[in-house]
């Protein structure tokens, strides 16, 4: 009896063992946790981007519009591929788009907003980097919809059309 | 001569105690014991990317402000879910983790202990 336990017990374990690693073949190997974080938007000081003035966060999230917090930089690839989106968006009305200009050089930052136009209604530098950990980022490009001071919808990577027409309808 | 022996391991022990005292400081030890997100397998302290660089100077800004490390640990905690910690606390989500070590050992010594009986059986 015990000698018959032993090979099926091992069977069975191998064949787990192999389902489990197999079926992680296929998955992603970048872990991102559901995160039940506060939804509440982090309170800041930052530089205005072209003034330099400094500005509070209670200042730039006023009321109860929606605004839409978007992490760029000129460095970074698919910031640009998300631009046209932005440029859309930034033609709707109840809708303020806000930048937050990630680790950036000045010069290029303006050439990038000369070149590809500039959809934000205001932008503040971020050089260290350290409002993106505040926001509970991971880098560029990351954006975050905001209503009455609170996150509703968080979004890491580069806006694309499906994420598009969902901001378009959750601003409806 | 054995309390001789005995002298000098005490006499190193303490040495090594004390000068791993010296060598801690309290921003690295804490960026030692979190995980870069973005860079996984790594931690903060040993990473070089824009996220890790962020959270060095962050983690520095706190503890200027007077945040203690589980103040720091609990914030960032907040921000990014227990996976940032590389030694999460104890809640329903990492029960598994923290005692299957201890179910293993438990199970472990449960074979050793019956091969044991089983042989004295035998002779």
């Amino acid at each position: 009896m015990r000698t018959k336990i032993f090979p099926i017990f091992l069977i069975i374990t191998f064949s787990i063992t192999f389902y489990v690693f197999y079926k992680g073949l296929q998955n992603s190997n970048i872990y991102t946790p559901e995160i039940k974080s506060e939804i509440k938007i982090p309170r800041f000081e930052a530089k205005e981007f072209f003034s330099k003035d400094m500005i509070n966060s209670d200042q730039i999230f006023i009321g109860s519009e929606f605004y839409l917090l978007n992490i760029w930089a000129s460095w970074c690839i698919p910031c640009k591929e998300e631009h046209k989106y932005l440029m859309d968006l930034s033609k709707k009305e109840n809708i303020k788009i806000i930048g937050q200009n990630y680790k950036d050089n000045f010069v290029n930052a303006k050439n990038f907003l000369i070149k590809l136009d500039n959809p934000y209604d205001l932008i503040f530098s971020d050089n260290d980097g350290t409002i993106a950990i505040e926001w509970g980022a991971y880098g560029v490009p990351e954006s975050f919809l905001i209503k009455n001071n609170q996150i509703i919808k968080k979004i890491i990577g580069p806006l694309n059309e499906k994420l598009f027409s969902e901001i378009k309808e959750l601003t409806q | 001569m054995n309390i001789l022996k005995l002298l000098i391991t005490v006499i190193f022990l303490i040495n090594f105690y004390s000068s791993d005292l010296k060598a801690k400081n309290l921003g690295t030890e804490i960026t030692k014991n979190l995980r870069c997100l973005i860079c996984q397998g790594q931690s903060v302290y040993d990473s070089d990317s824009e996220f890790a660089n962020s959270l060095k100077i962050l983690v520095e800004k706190k503890l200027d402000d007077g945040l203690n490390e589980k103040q720091i640990y609990d914030y960032l905690k907040n921000k990014y879910g227990d996976w940032i910690l590389y030694d999460p606390g104890f809640n329903k989500n990492t029960y598994f983790l923290w005692l299957l070590p201890i179910l293993m050992f438990v199970f472990g010594g449960a074979i050793i202990l019956r091969k044991v009986i089983l042989k004295k059986k035998k002779l």
